[in-house]
């Protein structure tokens, strides 16, 4: 039986107080203890950023890498071990920004990971730049004039390349983030979750603003609907639909027709490759008479 | 028989390395050991390049830049490498050679229509008549012939051989004023290989598991070579560029996969930040920087040793790594083992650095050993561990290493200054210094077990000329022809470079490096670090490999 107490990290916490950030630590907490999976049996892969501190937070397996890099590293633990669930946890300048990159190559590749994107509009650890979703216009610590260029979209570029779960939630709503969350985990293949997570410090928006622009998606909504996602992912960053946006049966994950050969347990217990194969390959090199 | 050099020339798509291809194994299947070597521009079709082979009774290694045979199958080829011609030395070609060389003319396309019935068998005639040039018996071509395109059925290879006879026979009728000695047939077998088909092999053997990278010239077959052959086992993925390559390959192996990645100089430029995050994670994975010239995009089919200085220093922050640069095919496996473990013990990035010589070059060797007994990956053992911490300080800097999921043990890896649990931390006070030197402790132990230079005649020698990784044969070659002439030549050949090994030398020789590179980047390592006076320096920083001729000349 997992409890909560069993994910309790003694890491002393660096986020501000009040940080919506607790939110997303708590509700994914309760995830894994509702889904009974023991700590052992996670790791958290983030890169750097406030959001990217969230897996000291919790007692499990912890890969912190480098900015940006979260997802080829995931990517990387996933085919060495698939029974390992492997969860991103990490912000959007890190996850969108310097490593967009990869994520764009991940909806490609559906390897079996949960993507958590803090979405706080801004950078906060470096103290208040812009970030790919920071609304044209606005001011920041650096933009000092206003953002001059069009914020990203994501989880609309995701649904176009029919990424098979893809939910936005609210670090103000914890119940149902973790909801989202359990969902997400289960999911095989690539999941997307991106959290609504004001920041508090350096925003430019209190969290009522943000509370005011939740819409949560009715119960009526086909979640295969492509057309109906996209519209609904598009209306950010004015307003934010929560829930799952789109949702599609698994399709192959990363790896498989490998993992199909090799057997289904982590590279590390594999034998080394027979010897006579190898000395076969010599074989062939050696001409003969 | 003499040593004899052939050079086969012609555009890129001209079906030059097919030829040499067939040549050399007419060679090989008679009994004859052969070196092949290739230079080529960065293009698909057209340009100038050539395949360069080498074949005496013992095995040559090295390249060279005189030809005795050049076979042209162009005009614009037949003009560009007509210097490379050594006085005497025989033309073929299509076209008319002129007054001034020994020639065979033949017009290959026409051949290849007349007598196999398509143009695509000039190639064939080519050959037939390289054969007939250098004393090859017929049969010999006839049979690498059959074997070569058996796979495409009984026309093919009929259409080939009546097309190589074709070339064969019109050679000899010319070749009645020049005359060609008999090659006798001999028993001795040869593994014919690069480094970089065997450095897969090699990894393989000591149970990597898991490979990302991203294609570049020239490091690309090595990522090739486990998708061609499934069989050995390794999950292969072409990553989007070579920092997700590098990043992927670190996630696995923290999960506990033996990984690889390979890549040359702008390709391991961008990896270099998780080349530091490698070290600081502790965390093991091989690298092969496959170089070529640089700066930047620099000359993408040539090669280089212009890299050593930057791997060594790649990664910002203080951390120890090692660096390895093989020679041939047995030392490309002997230091793929050798990587594999040092990286797994030690648990840091460890660097194999070739370039696109040995990338491209097939050598002869008579056997081919993968070594017995390889290296276990040194995991620790989880039941002994009641408190695990992943970076637990010991006296040796090496803590016990768990992968994720390997028990209940939970293992926390952080590219912040951590502490012995892994936790980001700031205490400068306490951990930071400790981390520090646990990190460098590892460096320092490391530098006890590197294994010194390869040593030949040092003792009593008056020059010793110094080089590393792919220049051994070269630099073996001069130092066999400087003593034919009499004179005391001593060599050191470095395959493991980092950590330095210590090294004893005699005080009272000269000692003298022979890198691929302008600015002495290993002499320079050897003055700071070993202390060693180095009087002169050669460079080759043109493109093409060190041979013996060039090494001679400087020297002279």
């Amino acid at each position: 039986m997992t409890t909560i107490e069993d994910y309790r990290s003694d890491v002393a916490n660096q986020w501000c107080p009040g940080c919506p950030n607790y939110g997303i630590l708590a509700a994914l907490q309760r995830a894994l203890v509702d889904l009974t999976l023991a700590p052992h049996e996670v790791c958290l892969v983030s890169g750097i950023g406030q959001a990217a501190k969230l897996p000291h937070y919790l007692r499990v397996n912890i890969f912190n890498g480098l900015h940006g890099r979260a997802i080829p590293a995931a990517i990387g633990i996933h085919v060495a071990h698939p029974q390992m669930k492997t969860i991103v946890t990490s912000g959007d300048g890190d996850l969108y920004g310097e490593g967009g990159n990869h994520l764009l190559h991940a909806f490609r590749r559906n390897p079996d990971i949960t993507v958590v994107i803090h979405n706080n509009q801004i950078y906060a650890l470096t103290k208040g730049q812009a970030a790919p979703t920071t609304p044209r216009g606005e001011r920041t610590r650096l933009q000092f004039d206003g953002v001059e260029v069009d914020p990203t979209r994501m989880l609309a570029t995701a649904i176009i390349h029919d990424c098979t779960f893809i939910a936005r939630g609210f670090a103000g709503e914890i119940e149902g983030l973790a909801e989202i969350l359990k969902r997400a985990i289960e999911h095989p293949g690539l999941s997307l979750v991106e959290v609504i997570q004001p920041c508090i410090t350096w925003g430019n928006h209190p969290v009522e603003w943000y509370r005011e622009r939740i819409d949560p998606i009715g119960e009526d909504h086909d979640p295969t609907d492509r057309a109906r996602a996209i519209s609904l992912a598009l209306r950010a960053p004015d307003r934010f639909a929560t829930g799952i946006l789109y949702e599609l049966p698994p399709r192959p994950t990363f790896a498989a027709s490998y993992r199909e050969r090799i057997g289904h347990g982590p590279l590390a217990a594999l034998h080394p490759v027979d010897r006579s194969i190898l000395n076969a390959h010599i074989e062939r090199m050696t001409v003969s008479v | 028989m003499k040593g004899l050099s052939l050079f086969v020339a012609g555009a890129a798509g001209e079906g030059i390395q097919t030829i040499g291809d067939v040549v050399a194994r007419c060679f090989l299947g008679h009994g004859y050991p052969v070196f092949v070597s290739q230079e080529f521009e960065s293009r698909i079709r057209g340009g100038n390049s050539s395949v360069r082979i080498r074949v005496a009774d013992e095995p040559r290694n090295a390249p060279t830049e005189s030809a005795d045979i050049l076979l042209a199958v162009n005009a614009e080829a037949l003009d560009f490498y007509r210097p490379s011609l050594r006085e005497g030395g025989l033309l073929i070609s299509p076209g008319e050679p002129g007054e001034d060389a020994a020639h065979v003319q033949i017009p290959f396309l026409e051949f290849a229509v007349e007598h196999g019935g398509a143009k695509l068998y000039a190639n064939a005639v080519a050959a037939g008549a390289l054969c007939a040039s250098v004393g090859l018996p017929f049969s010999v071509l006839e049979g690498v012939l059959t074997e070569a395109f058996a796979s495409k059925g009984e026309e093919t290879v009929h259409a080939n051989a009546a097309a190589a006879k074709a070339g064969f026979d019109v050679a000899m009728t010319q070749l009645k004023n020049v005359g060609t000695d008999k090659i006798p047939p001999r028993k001795n077998r040869y593994v014919f290989a690069s480094p970089h088909e065997t450095i897969p092999i090699a990894a393989a053997a000591v149970g990597c598991r898991f490979i990302a990278a991203y294609p570049m010239s020239p490091s690309t077959g090595i990522i090739t070579a486990f998708t061609r052959h499934p069989e050995l086992g390794v999950f292969a993925e072409q990553a989007e560029d070579e920092i997700a390559a590098i990043n992927m390959s670190l996630g696995a192996s923290a999960a506990g996969a033996r990984v690889m990645t390979a890549t040359s100089g702008g390709g391991f430029a961008l990896m270099v930040e998780a080349v530091s995050l490698a070290g600081m994670i502790e965390t093991p994975i091989v690298i092969v920087l496959a170089q070529r010239p640089g700066p930047a995009t620099g000359l993408p089919t040539r090669t280089a040793q212009e890299d050593l200085l930057f791997a060594l220093r790649a990664g910002h922050g203080e951390f120890p790594k090692v660096l390895l640069a093989p020679s041939d095919p047995q030392s490309a496996i002997d230091a793929t083992v050798r990587a594999f473990d040092l990286a797994d013990r030690y648990q840091l990035p460890v660097i194999l650095l070739t370039d696109q010589f040995l990338a491209d070059s097939r050598f002869s060797l008579e056997r081919l050993v993968l070594p017995e007994g390889l290296p276990e990956p040194h995991f620790a053992n989880p039941s002994t561990i009641e408190d695990y911490a992943r970076y637990r300080l010991t006296e040796d800097g090496i803590s016990p290493r768990l992968y994720f999921g390997q028990s209940k043990h939970l293992v926390v890896l952080d590219s912040d200054e951590h502490t012995e649990t892994g936790h980001i931390t700031e205490s400068l006070d306490r951990v930071r210094p400790a981390m520090v030197e646990k990190r460098l402790e590892k460096g320092r132990r490391l530098k006890l077990e590197m294994s010194p230079p390869d040593s030949d005649g040092v003792d009593g020698a008056d020059l010793v000329l110094i080089g590393w990784g792919s220049t051994k044969g070269a630099i073996d070659e001069a130092v066999s022809r400087l003593r034919a002439d009499g004179r005391r030549i001593g060599s050191l050949h470095f395959t493991e470079l980092w950590p330095l090994p210590d090294l004893d030398l005699p005080e009272d020789a000269r000692y003298w490096t022979i890198e691929g590179n302008a600015t002495g980047q290993f002499a320079h390592l050897l003055e700071s670090e070993a202390g060693l006076r180095i009087e002169g320096k050669i460079g080759r920083y043109d493109g093409l490999p060190l041979d013996a001729e060039t090494i001679l000349e400087e020297l002279s």
